[in-house]
């Protein structure tokens, strides 16, 4: 299976993903954020950092770069794209999926482990995972989701929240609630579930002696149910 | 002709930088404030001398970059 990570001016977690999703079986491409063509891919991943500096709004000018319209393009085709972190910032400043990622609540750089619960497997990311509690790592200033209340009237109907913060029991509440993202939302799909954004880090937890090993469940299934 | 445009973010959208800035005006002695929201500005040199056209290109850069219109409002002002 193909994937390509893109890379852009600031990115800072592209090469994790490169070593996540090889270890698990994928042939994975760096790409330029200035290159034109997309390489032919079963997957493409926004990764985390900090591209062009936050200038703006987290997102907005690598949203306008050069190979987004290619991704874009590829997205509305029905390829699988998901974004992490600044990915996800990336991701909701192209529209691909709806609402915002504002300031964290209390205006702190949160870095830590947190479960989230998955609420919908009927879609490529999450089908088959035996786990329905994942334990996954933050580390971000803006990831507190918002939209308007028709939109998140919209997502409900159309299930496109795909995880939640949550505790360990799969308990979702305001108080495992990081940065006041709005219902405890850590991740949104578009409607037709190929795209994906979420805040946490799957690719930071790939190592049984490092961190956990909720990533390997996450990328091994990814991988078998792209197959 | 230079064109402005001031963002600010809407009515129901959390502020907390505001709210920060707020807290602190507060513990300095600015004692009289309800609210303090914080908003962005741009200043555009457009090459453009009629007036209208100058404000409608940074309308068009308002709705497609400067703003995120599910949080932000923008007002365009003629400065010169």
């Amino acid at each position: 299976m193909k994937s390509s990570v893109i890379t852009f001016p600031g990115s800072n977690c592209d090469r994790d993903m490169d070593v996540a999703l090889k270890k698990f079986g994928f042939s994975n491409k760096m790409v330029w954020h200035d290159d034109g063509e997309l390489p032919k891919s079963d997957l493409v991943v926004l990764p985390g950092g900090f591209s062009y500096g936050d200038y703006l709004r987290c997102g907005s000018m690598a949203s306008k770069s050069k190979i987004m319209q290619s991704v874009i393009n590829f997205a509305k085709s029905g390829g699988l794209v998901m974004g992490i972190c600044n990915g996800f910032q990336i991701l909701v400043e192209t529209g691909l999926v709806p609402g915002v990622l504002l300031r964290n609540k209390y205006l702190e750089f949160i870095c830590k482990n947190v479960f989230v619960k998955l609420d919908n497997k009927e879609n490529t990311y999450f089908k088959n995972l035996n786990k329905d509690v994942l334990e996954f790592h933050i580390a971000h200033n803006e990831g507190n989701y918002f939209c308007t209340k028709d939109q998140l009237k919209e997502i409900k109907d159309n299930n496109q929240i795909a995880i939640y913060y949550c505790n360990s029991e799969g308990k979702i509440e305001n108080q495992y609630n990081p940065n006041g993202s709005i219902k405890n939302i850590a991740g949104i799909f578009n409607k037709e579930k190929n795209v994906l954004g979420m805040m946490p880090h799957p690719e930071r937890m790939i190592d049984e002696s490092l961190s956990g090993e909720d990533g390997s469940l996450f990328f091994k299934n990814l991988l078998n149910n792209i197959k | 002709m230079k064109v402005s445009a001031i963002i600010t973010l809407k009515k129901d959208v959390l502020d907390p930088q505001g709210k920060v800035i707020h807290q602190a005006l507060d513990g300095m002695g600015f004692e009289n404030i309800s609210e303090v929201r914080q908003g962005k500005y741009f200043e555009i040199d457009v090459n453009e001398n009629d007036p209208n056209k100058a404000k409608a290109v940074v309308e068009d850069m308002c709705k497609k970059l400067l703003a995120n219109l599910v949080i932000e409002n923008f007002k365009i002002i003629e400065t010169q």
